[in-house]
């Protein structure tokens, strides 16, 4: 480590250095180093079981490093004690890969969640924020969908919950964990915009994952490439489109998503 | 411990001497310690429950639920299985005690069977395949889904929310339902030996009363709560700790109505061993 660890500065809403993770023999992730910018959309794409989950969930404190360190708004959330992490969690939303909806809550149960478990908010405030949400989210147009629970729902409207569930409580980061995976082009569409409209509309800082090529250069604002436990290519599209690693033009080149070379 | 060479890790003269006998005796101790360090880890899941129990906030909702689902949901196959045991004990005892002329001693001998093992088993047994295996399936599908980590993402404690309802719950149903089981029971053996056999009642309930002892029942309840504990965790634990994917669910919940059964057999022994010390004077 060449300065001692990350420096306290605002543009930076989340550093990570020198991360390790092992499960059992297998080691994840080797050495990450990457940095989240502050209001922008930042996207991690990297392989299949290349560990982006993995490093996702370190970000917000749901699993410890077996060695490294992420600061959080410059506070170093490994090791803290459990009151201590529940008020970092406090600042992230997860979306997660497959929603992880409550089966047994209904659609605004599920939203309401961190509400109930974390304030005691009157019903009716609840209520108003639940909604606000779905209306935003294009779902209050579904009939009945308030009173569904999550298996009488699409994937697609799976993923608006969830996120819609993540959004509830004004996350300061939201993480987002392959939103357009499994999801039809439109549909992918229609959440890259979410996705898009969230971060200017909430002002929040968005890490996103993703395998979709077409989709990352649309919305990203920086780019970091997971490859093999480390973090192999960081920047802005406009950087790696410039100086493409060989590993990052192998994986995207043929989607066909973007041409390498040209001037941008 | 191992001093073959790294190089040369499955070769050479040393395979006769320490690396084998390491080996060998991994073997034989791998299991025991595996076994060991799996009991370790129920017992650090049961005393999170337990501690989480006394921390706010206190869902009341969750427990009604696990208490409605374990409990009422069970109601018609404790039912079912109480009357038939108790009527097919009441037709052995009767075939028994005919040898002797001594059928009116029927009921003690059903009372007594139902009140200290019939009842207290066959109750955690049915509720285990039932309440148990669904216990096992609910969380194994909530942690392949990310349910469980859900949770925590909003400072909810798993434990706390899935874990510590369940057990109180089984704690608090399980005796409730093995005294259903028992007076059941003794309705089964009512109609075999009273109206089927016609053995006087009024000599039947007279023995019943003077030698079924409340003790019988205070150790069937004990048994029950035991029974109970170890029923949940057995099933929280399976599911809790599912990795992968539907497939391993499935293998959970086996292992979940597997192990809970071995343990409600092996832990009856044990407390009536127990038991027997406690109240020597009452063994029979
Ligand atoms: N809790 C865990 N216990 C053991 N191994 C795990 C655990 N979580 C993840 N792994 C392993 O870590 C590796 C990376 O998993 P991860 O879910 O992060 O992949 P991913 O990059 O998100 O892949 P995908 O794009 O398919 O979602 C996998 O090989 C997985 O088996
Ligand atoms: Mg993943």
């Amino acid at each position: 480590m060449t300065n001692g660890g990350p420096t306290r500065d605002d543009r930076w809403q989340i550093q990570v250095r020198g991360l390790h993770k092992s499960f059992g023999s297998q080691e994840v992730l080797r050495g990450i180093d990457l940095d989240i910018e502050r209001g922008k959309t930042n996207i991690v794409i990297g392989g299949s079981g290349q560990g982006k989950s993995v490093l996702m969930k370190h970000l917000m404190g749901l699993l410890q490093p077996d060695s490294g360190q992420i600061c959080v708004d410059g506070e170093d959330i490994v090791g803290l004690d459990e009151v201590a992490i529940g008020k970092v969690q406090r600042k992230f939303g997860m979306v997660f890969q497959y929603a992880a909806l409550f089966d047994s809550l209904n659609v605004v149960e599920n939203i309401a969640f961190p509400l109930i478990e974390r304030y005691h908010l009157p019903k009716s405030e609840i209520l108003d924020r639940v909604r606000d949400l779905l209306r935003r989210l294009d779902l209050a147009n579904v009939p009945g969908v308030e009173e569904k629970f999550p298996g009488e729902l699409s994937g697609g409207m799976r993923k608006r919950v969830g996120l819609a569930r993540a959004l509830v409580d004004r996350p300061k980061i939201l993480l987002y964990d392959e939103p357009t995976t499994g999801l039809d082009p439109i549909a992918s569409k229609n959440v890259d915009e979410m996705i898009r409209r969230t971060a200017d509309d909430f002002g929040v800082t968005s890490v996103v994952i993703s395998h979709d090529m077409a989709s990352t250069f649309r919305i990203a604002d920086r780019i970091a490439m997971l490859y093999d436990g480390t973090i192999i290519a960081c920047g802005t599209p406009a950087e790696l489109l410039a100086a493409p690693h060989p590993r990052l033009r192998e994986f995207v080149e043929p989607s066909g998503a973007v041409k390498f070379g040209a001037s941008s | 411990m191992s001093d073959t060479s790294p190089t040369n890790p499955n070769g050479g003269t040393e395979e006769f001497s320490s690396a084998r006998v390491v080996r060998l005796v991994g073997r034989v101790f791998g299991p025991l310690l595996g076994a060991v360090a799996i009991f370790g880890q129920h017992m650090m899941l049961l005393g999170r429950a337990f501690t989480w129990l006394f921390r706010r906030p206190f869902r009341l909702r969750l427990y009604l639920e696990q208490m409605e689902f374990i409990g009422v949901g069970s109601m018609p196959i404790i039912m079912l299985v109480g009357f038939f045991s108790g009527a097919v004990t009441a037709l052995q005892a009767i075939t028994a005690l005919a040898m002797f002329d001594q059928q009116r001693w029927v009921g003690y001998g059903v009372g007594v069977s139902l009140a200290r093992e019939l009842a207290p088993v066959f109750t955690a047994l049915m509720i285990t395949a039932r309440a148990g295996s669904a216990m096992a399936t609910e969380l194994g599908s909530m942690r392949i889904t990310e349910q469980i980590d859900a949770l925590s993402t909003f400072a909810v404690n798993p434990v706390h929310y899935l874990v510590t309802p369940r057990l109180v719950a089984s704690i608090l149903m399980l005796p409730i339902m093995t005294m259903v089981f028992n007076v059941v029971g003794l309705l089964g053996a009512y109609i075999i030996s009273i109206l089927v056999y016609q053995i006087d009642f009024g000599q039947v309930l007279e023995l019943f009363r003077h030698w079924v002892d409340p003790l019988d029942y205070v150790q069937g309840l004990i048994k029950a709560v035991i029974f109970g504990v170890a029923m949940a965790l057995t099933a929280c634990y399976q599911g809790f700790n599912v990795r992968g994917g539907a497939k391993e669910v499935g293998r959970a919940t086996t292992a979940a109505v597997v192990s809970s059964s071995v343990s409600v057999l092996v832990l009856d022994y044990f407390l009536i061993e127990i038991m027997n010390v406690i109240w020597p004077s009452h063994g029979m």
